[in-house]
């Protein structure tokens, strides 16, 4: 690790405040992701933020009938929430598919979604990559990418975000709460959140310098079934090679978002019309204009298959 | 015997580069006020912080590196070698330690990020003569080889029964809101974070088993 200084913010403007005065600042809440990085100097901050002291670990009702969940609350505590239990199934499910007991009982809502979108050659700091060096190549390109994206990917990236939790997030339509700099509130859909790669796959999410979030909005509960299915290469503690978060109404309508597929949580809304066609129909539109390699071309079958058993799934749980 | 340790520890302190440890027994810090500790670089200008924490019932003071994970303050300076160094990287969970009563990778976290937290430590749980009731199930049931994770999965189980106490869910419970019951299934998926090497496993959970049933009559 390269040696830092380190500062405890005691306000959400005062924290993006000095993250925006200083380039080489970075916050710090769980730091499960960033820490791990920093041993390899893949991050080497100059300057640590600790934004754990500021009180932003509860979660409240909106007025609007959702839900306001504090940017440091821990994942364990999101899944065991009452009301996510309640309400948004789809949520407590996707996180509790993710990492670790010890991990969840560290890692935060707003640092689930800014863990980095990564892939086994951005971690290798021997090989190049444009994530860790933008302008020097992508590794995994012609090299082994079994695990890696098959839509939304470009000639500079093909990683995937790794995050079960912001799979979820964006078949609720979650809304990203921020403060900037200069103390304006921002909110931002999670649609718009993550970026696909293009030419600056350095540039993971719409965040501009020093922004930071102080909560993410869940808007009032969907109702209908709602299902969380991980596909991985072990039963536990892996990251997903696909990932299906759905809600499913009575009369056949219902949402999708796919994990493990993209360099962001993958959704296309107009594919959800074909929802009542069954799976292929619906992944047929979903992964219009995949590109997968060979080593990952599996993943078109295995989103629709893992599709399919959802609403299975679904049929099943309603009786 | 102990002037050897001596020596190793201050041969590994040099090699933390420079970081000299300060430990000391002084009255616990109030947690809930923590400023910004005054920053205090060494010669060689490496940022250091100072930070308090209550291990296993004794407040430490140390002044540290601000790069030390709480796996090295436990290790390197304050001479807590049970907790286990494997992965360092969160992946193998022999560092798992109890935080305010909740097992996390203590390789994967700072010091300086815990200023007035209560630390519990495989040394914190039992004594040789008083061993833990999971201690105690270790032993009976031959959950280990090496040994080399047990720490961590005996901290690691303290905290998962807690939690299955507290009925939170894991990815393997059938509904989200009944509570939770400690089935073979359930304890190897809340264990998923623990690795070991040898392959302890079968006896591992009968070890957690047991003590979970004189806990509370689960499994």
């Amino acid at each position: 690790m390269k040696p830092f200084t380190y500062e405890r913010a005691r306000t959400a403007p005062e924290a993006a405040a000095a993250a925006a005065g200083n380039p080489g600042a970075r916050f710090i809440a769980g730091g499960t992701n960033l820490l791990d990085l920093m041993k390899l100097q893949i991050e080497a901050p100059s300057h640590l933020i600790d934004v754990n002291g500021l009180a932003l670990d509860q979660v409240d009702p909106t007025p609007e009938g959702g839900l306001r969940i504090g940017a440091l609350v821990r994942n364990t505590d999101l899944a065991a929430n009452e009301r996510v239990r309640r309400d948004y199934a789809v949520l407590s499910r996707a996180l509790l598919a993710g990492a670790s007991g010890q991990l969840r009982n560290r890692a935060t809502t707003a640092g689930n979604l800014l863990q980095r979108t990564r892939c086994p050659y951005f971690y290798d700091a021997a090989q190049p990559c444009n994530k860790r060096q933008p302008g020097s190549g992508c590794s995994a390109i012609g090299g082994v990418t079994r695990q890696h994206a098959i839509v939304g990917t470009s000639a500079a990236c093909i990683a995937t975000h790794p995050s079960d939790m912001a799979v979820a997030m964006r078949v609720l339509d979650a809304t990203v709460d921020t403060v900037r700099p200069d103390g304006q509130a921002h909110h931002i859909p999670i649609a718009d959140f993550h970026r696909l790669p293009g030419d600056t796959p350095q540039i993971e999410t719409a965040l501009v310098p020093g922004e930071l979030i102080t909560s993410v909005t869940l808007p009032k509960p969907l109702g209908g079934l709602h299902v969380y299915r991980k596909v991985r290469d072990r039963a536990s503690y892996a990251f997903a090679l696909v990932s299906v978060a759905a809600v499913l109404q009575p009369d056949g309508s219902g949402r999708v978002a796919l994990g493990g597929v993209a360099h962001k949580p993958w959704r296309v809304e107009a594919a959800e019309a074909a929802l009542p066609q069954g799976a292929k129909a619906v992944t047929a539109q979903l992964l219009a204009g995949a590109k997968p390699s060979d080593d990952n071309a599996y993943k078109l079958q295995l989103a629709e298959r893992t599709l399919a058993a959802v609403l299975v799934q679904a049929k099943q749980m309603g009786g | 015997m102990h002037c050897q340790q001596d020596l190793a520890i201050s041969r590994r302190d040099l090699l933390i580069a420079g970081a000299a440890s300060t430990a000391s027994v002084v009255p616990a810090a109030d947690a809930a006020a923590a400023p910004t500790p005054a920053p205090s670089p060494l010669a060689s200008g490496v940022p250091m912080s100072k930070v308090s924490l209550q291990v296993n019932g004794q407040a430490r003071t140390l002044e540290l590196d601000n790069r030390t994970t709480l796996l090295d303050a436990l290790r390197e300076h304050l001479q807590l070698f049970g907790t286990k160094k494997g992965c360092d990287h969160g992946l193998c969970g022999a560092c798992t330690v109890l935080v305010d009563g909740r097992r996390l990778n203590s390789c994967l976290t700072l010091a300086v990020m815990h200023d007035g937290a209560k630390v519990t430590t495989i040394e914190g749980l039992g004594t040789p003569e008083r061993l833990h009731p999971l201690q105690a199930a270790f032993v009976k049931h031959d959950g280990y080889q090496c040994g080399y994770c047990t720490p961590g999965q005996i901290c690691s189980a303290v905290g998962m029964l807690d939690e299955v106490k507290r009925g939170i869910p894991s990815h393997v419970s059938a509904s989200l809101t009944e509570r939770p019951l400690l089935s073979a299934e359930e304890l190897r998926e809340r264990m998923s974070g623990n690795i070991c090497r040898c392959g302890a496993y079968s006896n591992i959970a009968e070890a957690i088993t047991e003590v979970a049933q004189q806990q509370g009559g689960q499994a």
